[in-house]
């Protein structure tokens, strides 16, 4: 089987995914990752204005069958949460990079980015 | 130890199915999605692999007499071709194992047939063999779990879809009745029994043949994610989580399965669970739906409102029929009455609770 990586991304080891674009960044779960979790049926995430440290979990993806703490990618103020995902979880699972996104950061130090895997080193370590 | 494997392990791996280790075997825990699978047996039908479940058969004249001794229920009350729950306890009337015990219709081979939980098969095929020799009970034990394949078919049109593929007339095979059949083409225990609380089958079938049956059964492959969210809806026990002789060593009382004790048979616990049908237990099992958001798990604390533990959880999903969150555990007993609001404390957050009645799924 194979997962979409998307270019215009970066990724963690453990699966979440950062995308830069107007000096924000949004976060999300990958579609490997959602797809080993399976259906995702609770999503809890921090406040708007909370502040996030890159590489500490700030927050829970539920499915059925497991719970999986979320990692931030960078470190930053959040300036807003998928208040989607609170009646439909499921969005996770069918557009992890889209409708499905988590969170969007205002990163304290947009250089952290540069650490993070590139979607060629993801799609390897998910191979 | 390496892990067994189920006679449809291939189909199971073409059928791009992942696969956990349950009881020392290597099942199928999701084919598309536990949801899906869920869905499809509460709506129309699903198939399971559940060859993991172990078969041990009894005979000899001493057969009943051994049945008695090791099994809480009274198998005289069986008929040949009846089945019905038990819970096999140890002296201290903790439960080991809980099981289905088939009276086996009359053209069989073998007298009773209980099936053991995943990985039991032997130490309880032991019990049996000792309790026999040690107490002079002419009888044979005959374990044989992988001589079957289970095939585990379930949900409404179960019985639609069986219907054209087996030479039994299924109208006359009852809740809780095993016969004699051919499904495919292939001999077959066909027996309406299950752990979903739908209607359907057990297919006790010769292991090597046991694809044959499968691939005749054309409906939702289902894994060991949705039997379980299907069985915590219905409030079943799962044997190793919801009670376990070393983890969570409790009685049938405690289990909330005392309609399985027959208190006028003499068998191994029958004294100690004397007590607990007149003294009651200290904790007992119950329900619960979480009213704040989150799933409960396995593990998690349960307290009062006022924050005093007094329990904890042993099975937690969030139901797909229900689209709430659920939970059987242990409890004071003080505090198990039927709308008791308490905390389950989820990743150090009490969350509020509601004591309930089960099954949380009523049809």
């Amino acid at each position: 089987m194979s997962f979409d990586v998307p270019d215009d991304c970066r990724y963690l080891d453990s699966h979440e995914w950062a995308r830069q674009a107007d000096g924000t960044v949004t976060v999300g779960i990958s579609d490997f990752a959602q797809d080993e979790l399976g259906d995702v049926v609770f999503v809890e995430l921090p406040d708007e204005g909370a502040e996030l440290t890159a590489g500490e979990d700030f927050g829970v993806v539920e499915s059925i069958k497991a719970v999986s703490d979320i990692y931030a990618p960078v470190s930053g103020t959040v300036t807003a949460v998928n208040d989607a995902l609170r009646d439909e979880p499921e969005l996770v699972n069918e557009d992890p990079y889209g409708d499905g996104w988590l969170l969007a950061v205002e990163p304290a130090d947009e250089s952290e980015l540069d650490a993070l895997l590139s979607p060629e080193e993801y799609g390897d370590q998910i191979a | 130890m390496s892990l067994r494997n189920p006679p449809l392990a291939d189909a199971h791996e073409d059928a791009d199915a992942s696969f956990t280790d349950f009881g020392g075997w290597e099942m199928p825990v999701e084919f598309d999605s536990i949801r899906t699978e869920h869905a499809a047996v509460r709506d129309a039908a699903g198939k399971f692999d559940v060859s993991h479940m172990g078969e041990v058969v009894v005979s000899g004249p001493d057969a009943t007499r051994l049945m008695q001794r090791l099994a809480t229920n009274d198998v005289t009350e069986l008929d040949p071709g009846e089945a019905h729950y038990s819970a096999i306890t140890r002296e201290d009337g903790v439960m080991l194992d809980d099981t289905v015990i088939y009276y086996l219709p009359a053209d069989a081979d073998g007298e009773y047939l209980f099936i053991p939980n995943a990985g039991h098969d032997e130490q309880m095929a032991t019990r049996w063999r000792e309790y026999a020799a040690d107490h002079g009970f002419d009888a044979t034990v005959d374990n044989r779990t992988t001589e079957y394949g289970l095939i585990a078919l379930q949900g409404p049109d179960a019985p639609s879809l069986l219907a054209p593929e087996t030479d039994l007339d299924l109208d006359e095979l009852g809740r809780f009745e095993i016969a004699s059949g051919s499904v495919a083409g292939v001999d077959t225990l066909v027996a309406a029994t299950g752990y979903t609380g739908e209607a359907g089958y057990e297919l006790l079938v010769p292991w090597d043949e046991t694809e044959a049956v499968w691939s005749a059964l054309d409906c939702q492959p289902c894994g060991l994610g949705a039997r379980d969210t299907l069985r915590l809806e219905m409030g079943f026990l799962l044997s190793g989580q919801d009670f376990d002789p070393e983890e969570e060593p409790r009685n049938p009382y405690e289990a909330g399965i005392d309609f399985v004790v027959d208190l006028d048979t003499e068998f191994v616990g029958r004294d100690a669970l004397e007590g607990a049908d007149v003294e009651g237990t200290a904790e007992e099992l119950v329900g619960l739906s979480l009213i704040d958001r989150g799933v409960p798990r396995a593990g998690y604390e349960v307290r009062t409102e006022e924050g005093e533990a007094i329990g904890h959880v042993t099975s937690g999903t969030m139901s797909p029929t229900l689209g709430e969150a659920i939970a059987l555990g242990y409890i004071d007993s003080d505090y198990t009455e039927h709308g008791t609001t308490v905390r389950v404390v989820v990743r150090g957050e009490p969350k509020k609770a509601r004591i309930r009645a089960t099954p949380f799924f009523d049809r």
